[in-house]
């Protein structure tokens, strides 16, 4: 009687599963056959999608590589240390999720623009940071930083500290023991969050939207060609970067698993 | 070669008091107590890997309290051994070498010298996942003992291995020891610190309660912790009342048994222990010169090691060892009334708490 229940709950639930799965396929699906071999083909040598998707991708990449730098030691001091006011820098960090990203590009656009400190600085060297890459990354990383620090943060969280003790013990300095024990043990979870950030910001329309329209990344020239053209027009170029992005993470995830760590 | 001196410690919600010890140049001193006495922060703080809140740590007479971890030549073999599993054993072994800048070519010589005196010279090649507990011991130790510490460090070395496995380290570990390796070993296990150390520290809630030689601690223990965790039979809390006659005295164990024994004490309170060899035990009150008789029921019957453990209640729970033959001719069963005497020198009175 009770496994009969609990098969019948079983059903139950993956009923919802399955239709929560459709609402995700569907769409795509249904572009991806709506989308001629021809309109593919049309999109795939069009040199202003074909510059913007590289664009959107080295953009993100540098971005990324850029804020790893920063960010992967800090997830560290978050995953290690006690401190005052701990809380209140998560929360922090946690803020670009949770505002919406046209506010967010608002306030990067505010910080960058030729009226603020920095948008002055720049102007002294020649440089506009509105409608310059440099903008875009700004962007990008606002909207994209928290995946791979609370990722990271993870990480480091889920290495035993009496590995790094031991090493301490050992007589590695404490620089020695966050490269040769902390970071390979975190590294699974730290390879996630950077491929969660380069992806988060490789698709973030709302925030460079505002900042810059030129150059012109890929999720602004979807909206640009259903402005101006309508959905035939804009479904190509979605697909091909849909297809695009789905092929750069099958990559990352493989090059990130042939170095075999140990994990946690 | 090693001072402890006055060491505090608040470590979260545990705290570590007054902690004093010395342990000499070729000393195998043993850290006894349960888990949770705060053996493993001592070892820690030793380490350097804590700081304590108070309190002096000297070795060679030069104050290492807040000296780095790196400087303190103390080498800490960790509970769970903390191998570090994303390298090879000869990844973990080199490791320490690599620290201090040892070119490749000496560091190969050094790992394959220290891997065959630990026997594990044909596991270098392989990943930590694949190797058991009695292999990761080896290699932990390997790594440490690389570095030619001063001091070695053991966190319960044996606590995870099998009984032939513990036999292997115990002899291994002496034979460190033998060689000239100062060793501090913490463990919760009383045969280590009777099999190995040439002088003991007996740890409880935080405090040392007891330290010396292990003759000391095993024939006199202080406290009544000290006396249960070790396994001392017939010891029990009592005060002690003069009668008059000359160094014969009344022991009070309770409201009702009254145990007469010799001391110098004139009265108070402390511990006695009956030797339980002394114990004789019969079927029918016998007329003896002993000044002790007590009737009681047996509890349980134990072999022992040689014959048998014989528990029997006489208003204290007492331990008496007898032969086969003795339990044979006795026809001795649990629940059974028999009689136990024993002469009021066999008693020894510890002052205490």
């Amino acid at each position: 009687m009770f496994k009969n229940r609990i098969h019948i709950l079983n059903l139950i639930f993956a009923f919802l599963g399955g239709l929560v799965l459709l609402f995700i396929l569907a769409p795509l699906v249904g572009m991806f056959l709506d989308t001629s071999v021809e309109d593919l083909f049309e999109t795939a040598v069009d040199k202003e999608v074909l510059d913007s998707i590289w664009l959107t991708l080295w953009i993100s990449m540098l971005t990324t590589m850029f804020f790893a730098i920063s960010s992967i030691p800090l997830s560290y001091l978050l995953a290690r240390k006690d401190f005052w006011g701990k809380r209140f820098v998560l929360g922090i960090i946690n803020l670009p999720i949770v505002i919406p990203h046209s506010a967010a590009g608002i306030a990067i656009l505010g910080f960058i623009s030729r009226d603020s400190l920095i948008g002055r600085c720049a102007a002294d060297f020649g440089l506009n940071f509105v409608g310059h890459p440099v903008g875009i990354a700004a962007a990008m990383a606002f909207v994209s930083i928290p995946f791979l620090i609370n990722s990271a943060r993870d990480g480091f969280e889920g290495v035993p500290v009496r590995l790094e003790k031991a090493a301490l013990n050992l007589g590695a300095s404490s620089l020695r023991v966050f490269f040769t024990i902390s970071l390979p043990l975190a590294w699974r979870n730290i390879v996630s969050g950077l491929i969660l950030m380069f992806a988060r910001g490789m698709s973030e329309f709302g925030a460079v939207v505002i900042v810059a329209y030129h150059p012109m990344i890929t999720p602004v020239l979807i909206y640009e060609r259903f402005g101006a053209f309508g959905l035939k027009y804009a479904r190509p170029v979605s697909v091909l970067f849909i297809g695009i992005c789905l092929l750069v993470f099958v990559i990352l995830r493989l090059l990130s698993r042939e170095k075999k760590y140990a994990g946690n | 070669m090693l001072v402890i001196n006055k060491l505090n410690i608040n470590f979260k919600e545990f705290k570590i008091s007054n902690i004093n010890f010395s342990v000499d140049k070729g000393d195998y001193f043993v850290l006894l107590g349960k888990s949770g006495a705060g053996k493993t922060l001592i070892l820690e703080m030793i380490a350097g890997l804590i700081l304590p809140k108070s309190g002096k740590i000297f070795m060679d007479n030069k104050d290492i309290t807040y000296a780095k971890i790196q400087s303190r030549k103390v080498g800490l073999v960790f509970q769970d051994y903390a191998i570090f599993p994303h390298m090879s054993v000869y990844e973990n072994i080199v490791y320490p070498l690599k620290s201090k800048k040892i070119n490749n070519k000496e560091s190969r010589i050094l790992v394959n010298n220290c891997a065959s005196d630990l026997n594990i010279r044909h596991l270098l090649k392989r990943s930590p996942k694949t190797l058991s507990g009695g292999e990761l011991q080896r290699v932990a130790l390997a790594r440490t003992l690389i570095l030619k510490p001063d001091l070695l460090l053991l966190d319960e070395p044996l606590s995870s291995l099998d009984i032939q496995l513990r036999k292997d380290l115990r002899s291994l570990l002496r034979k460190l020891n033998k060689n000239g390796q100062t060793i501090i070993h913490v463990t919760h296990d009383y045969e280590d610190a009777v099999s190995l150390a040439n002088k003991i520290a007996v740890m409880h809630e935080g405090t040392i309660v007891q330290r010396g030689t292990p003759k000391d601690i095993f024939q006199n223990p202080k406290s009544e912790f000290v006396a249960k965790f070790i396994g001392t039979k017939n010891f029990f809390k009592a005060r002690i009342e003069s009668q008059g006659k000359e160094n014969l005295k009344k022991a009070y164990i309770n409201s009702k048994l009254i145990i007469f024994l010799y001391t110098e004490t004139e009265s108070g309170e402390g511990f006695i222990k009956i030797r339980n060899k002394n114990i004789i035990l019969s079927d029918k009150k016998i007329e003896m010169s002993t000044q002790n008789t007590f009737k009681g029921k047996v509890l349980e019957i134990i072999p022992a090691h040689f014959g048998f453990e014989i528990l029997i209640d006489i208003g204290v729970e007492l331990s008496v060892l007898i032969s086969k033959e003795s339990l044979e001719k006795f026809n001795i069963q649990e629940e059974k009334y028999m009689w136990v005497s024993f002469k009021a020198s066999s008693v020894k009175f510890y002052k205490g708490y």
